[in-house]
């Protein structure tokens, strides 16, 4: 097991190698040019001479390799240098965003799990019943919904609701603050954004425990344990249900690291100041240091959360444990 | 030398004002005799995301101006009483302005008493070292604005309480820039230490003072109690989201978690919230000086032949489209190079004359196809390049190829973001691209430099060179005559739009602002960056 753990943090830096390079290139391959956006903006003329000095200001004037060691240096000593955009250290940047999308992708997978796992089983247990129909309509429309369309009409909804109930539209503050300062606002700002990721993220996630169960099911071992005549609780839940997260997890881990930096059109909808729109916006606006940084995060986070998916296998299952 | 000294008041030409107020609609006049009420917290919309800086002498985003100009004063500025005049500037820190030397010199006496929010004096120094920021930068300071004090020799702090502007030539294009938005009065302390200082502090002597920022997400300001004038501000602070998506704005509007957002709104969002709030929704309308602009690249074949860039001209029923295109797009009035609302701008019988506005559109295209077929692309196909924004890019684009699809030119339109739209113009990478050049303030003699030769405009993506543009230019630039000033435009005008059809304007932009009605003071402008200093904004609640 430490071998294994050992191996799998080994790998980690070839990997976030690899990925600096391939953004670092990948940046530069794409037309445009951030002093154009920024002079530009307004409409408002500008000369050359401004171009030339804005260029200078934020140094991609310099050849792409000083600038690439330069980038890989800083990386070695998790210096992510400042914001060719804004001029603000890329921690900080990246710092008060952090707290939103995080809060809100936990948020939309305690959502998913509430739902997804016990509709799931149950589906998989009453299979092709009324209900296993129910639960897999509900769960194709999530899928097949759009983030943000549900985001849109959960916007209208509640002020459509509220103002033919008390005449005034309302709806949730579209100014963060953090939960630490004011929870009830702050709830009432990010539940809306879970439940819409939440509802999508459901839906996967139940069709995967859904499909696993009743492979598990089917097993040998399964039938010997209610051969045992041991109660069906303890079939479903020790049994079965335990054996059947192995690929749930899997599932729950890869879009909890998507959902970090992905959450792009549920964080404009909202207007929630998160890593996703953080992430467009330097895009748009060419911002190097910035988009590298917010690379580097991601991927950190991916292989973060499938080294906690790898972990939680070993507990799951002690084959995995012991081999 | 003989020394003549004339005093300016600007403030005092009502017969121009009113010309540009007359294409205002306000759906709900301001009643004159509503008493100003003191309190409450403005709430608004910034619709951008975070702007690079809180510098506005180096950014040229309206995010900037609109989050930080209350905490700011300028040296003289657009009349707050009366933004929609493009003429009427008044002393903002000054209490008078003269003129002397044949107009090459220009003496503004600034107030006394006024302090910066730290409590230090605002001097003469201040505002000189601010202006010598913006039209001097030194070594390593970004200026996006040096090309509008082109005529500015000198500034100077002549004692505490007076700035000299020394020009190398009298022009009616120095008053306006002077009082362009983006102009603020910094402290001299503070630039001379730091140059670089206020991209990421505020410290102004402006009606509110700042009381944070959350980046990325919201600006927070409060009453200055020591502003200049007593009366002024009558908010007690005011909280500005940046909120990018227009559906969030306007279900914010519509929830009263915000009472406006001072940019402006589609025709669309305008009757989403007048149609679910009624009379609790106010509207102010007004063309708006930005243009939708054609850019023809003259490297390119057969654009470098003026019979085709005039055919592309010629084939747009300006007339025809702009009151149905005005219903779905921010586009409302035909126009030449000029402002529609300026003094300077062609009137209607005027653009007539011009190919590309003539009144018979069948007559028009007629003349387009024979110029193709003379100059040999009646089957011409390319491909316009324009950015991927929906307001009005995308809606001009489209209405631009059926229009020229009506002279039998096959367009397909390439959309691309802005980074890479800038690239491409930038590079020459392009035939033809829609642009939408706007300014901060309405300063024609400055505005239509963009247009000039490449040699002499970097930002003119049309590729071209010419002499008599060049010369038609100067002269406007240096007459400061109205009248002469006005047909030395009408000249470069005709010359630019009709003879060599190096530029093509279709529609001037068309400003809607809508708000709550509890909002009073509010009065619109022709840009959306004049008049941001919210001093004037009250709540009737």
């Amino acid at each position: 097991m430490h071998r294994y753990l050992v191996s799998r943090v080994l790998l980690v830096f070839p990997t976030l190698l690899g990925a600096a390079a391939l953004v670092f290139i990948l940046m530069r391959l794409i037309p445009g040019d951030i002093c154009l956006v920024r002079l530009g903006s307004g409409g408002t003329s500008f000369s050359a001479a401004a171009l030339a000095a804005c260029h200078a200001e934020i140094g991609i004037d310099r050849p792409w390799w000083l600038q690439f060691l330069d980038f890989i240096w800083g990386l070695a000593r998790f210096d992510f240098g400042t914001s060719m955009w804004s001029g603000k250290p890329v921690i900080q940047e990246i710092a008060s965003r952090f707290p939103v999308s995080l809060e809100v992708a936990v948020m939309a997978t305690l959502i998913a799990i509430a739902i997804a796992i016990p509709l799931g089983t149950i589906s998989a247990l009453k299979q092709n019943t009324w209900i296993d129909l129910a639960v897999r309509t509900f769960s194709i429309a999530g899928i097949a919904t759009p983030s943000f369309w549900l985001g849109i009409m959960s916007i209208l909804l509640v002020l459509d609701l509220t103002q033919a109930i008390s005449g005034h539209p309302w709806m949730p503050s579209i100014d963060y603050v953090p939960l630490w300062k004011d929870p009830i606002r702050n709830l009432s700002i990010v539940m809306l954004p879970a439940i819409t990721v939440g509802y999508r993220y459901a839906a996967v996630s139940m069709r995967m425990t859904r499909s696993a169960m009743l492979e598990v099911l089917r097993e040998d071992y399964i039938r010997t344990a209610r051969a045992k005549g041991l109660l069906e609780k303890i079939v479903i839940n020790r049994h079965a249900l335990k054996n059947a997260l192995l690929p749930v997890v899997t599932v729950i881990g890869i879009e909890f690291a998507f959902l970090i930096g992905g959450l792009v059109v549920t964080e404009q909808v909202f207007n929630l100041n998160g890593i996703g729109r953080l992430m467009v916006l330097s895009v748009q606006n060419q911002d190097y240091t910035l988009t590298q940084a917010l690379v580097m995060l991601v991927v950190t986070i991916a292989i973060v959360s499938n080294m906690l998916v790898d972990l939680f296998y070993a507990w799951l299952d002690p084959r995995i444990r012991l081999a | 030398m003989r020394r003549r000294r004339r005093a300016l008041t600007y403030c005092c030409r009502p017969c121009l004002a009113l010309g540009t107020l007359a294409p205002l609609l306000l759906s709900q006049p301001l009643a004159a005799d509503e008493m100003p009420k003191r309190g409450g917290t403005l709430t608004y919309l910034i619709p951008a995301d975070a702007p690079p800086s809180f510098d506005a002498h180096k950014e040229s985003t309206f995010a900037t101006v609109h989050g930080f100009a209350p905490f700011y004063s300028q040296l003289i500025r657009i009349n707050p009483d009366n933004p929609a005049s493009t003429t009427d500037i008044v002393c903002d820190l000054c209490t008078g302005m003269a003129q002397t030397d044949g107009g090459t010199t220009w003496t503004f006496t600034l107030r006394q008493g006024v302090k910066f929010h730290d409590g230090t004096p605002l001097t003469a120094a201040d505002v000189a070292a601010s202006f010598n920021m913006i039209a001097f930068p030194p070594q390593g300071v970004l200026s996006p604005r040096v090309a509008s004090f082109l005529m500015v020799d000198k500034i100077e702090a002549t004692d505490p309480q007076t700035v000299v502007f020394r020009l190398k030539f009298p022009t009616a294009a120095f008053l306006p820039a002077t009082a362009s938005p983006f102009n603020w009065i910094y402290e001299k302390a503070i630039l001379d230490k730091d140059p670089h200082w206020y991209e990421k502090n505020v410290m102004g002597s402006g009606p509110f003072k700042f009381v944070g920022y959350e980046t990325g997400q919201s600006v927070k300001g409060e009453r200055n109690p020591d502003y200049y004038d007593p009366k002024l501000p009558y908010l007690d602070g005011f909280v500005a989201i940046y909120a990018d998506k227009e559906a969030t704005r306007v279900a914010a509007i519509r929830s009263d978690r915000a009472a406006l957002e001072l940019r402006g709104m589609p025709p669309s969002g305008r009757d989403e919230l007048t149609g679910a709030l009624g009379d609790q929704i106010a509207v102010q309308e007004g063309d708006w000086d930005v243009g939708s602009a054609v850019t023809v690249n003259h490297e390119k074949k057969p654009f470098d032949d003026v019979r085709v860039r005039r055919a592309l001209s010629l084939a747009v029923d300006r007339w025809g489209g702009a009151p149905p295109l005005s219903k779905i797009a921010i586009v409302q009035t035909v126009g030449g190079l000029v402002f529609p609302g300026s003094p300077l701008a062609a009137t209607k019988a005027e653009l007539e004359q011009m190919a590309g506005y003539w009144p018979d559109i069948e007559k028009s295209r007629a003349e387009a196809r024979r110029l193709l077929k003379e100059a040999g692309a009646e089957n011409l196909s390319f491909e316009l390049l324009n950015r991927n924004v929906d307001q009005p890019y995308k809606y001009v684009g489209t209405w631009l190829i059926d229009q020229w699809s009506k002279i039998g030119l096959r367009v397909t339109q390439k959309m691309v973001p802005t980074a890479l739209w800038f690239d491409s113009m930038r590079n020459g990478d392009f035939s033809v691209v829609v642009e939408a050049p706007g300014y901060g303030i309405v300063n024609p003699v400055i505005d239509i430099q963009k247009f000039l030769p490449a040699a002499l405009a970097g930002e003119n993506y049309a590729r071209y060179e010419d002499k008599h543009a060049v010369e038609l230019y100067e002269a406007l630039l240096h007459e400061t005559d109205p009248a002469k000033q006005r047909a030395a435009m009408r000249a470069f005008d005709i010359y630019m739009l009709d003879i060599q059809a190096h530029a093509m304007f279709v529609l001037w932009w068309h400003r809607i602002v809508p708000y709550r009605s509890y909002l009073k003071g509010f009065k619109i402008a022709p840009t959306h960056f004049i008049n941001m200093d919210l001093a004037r904004l009250w709540l009737d609640k």
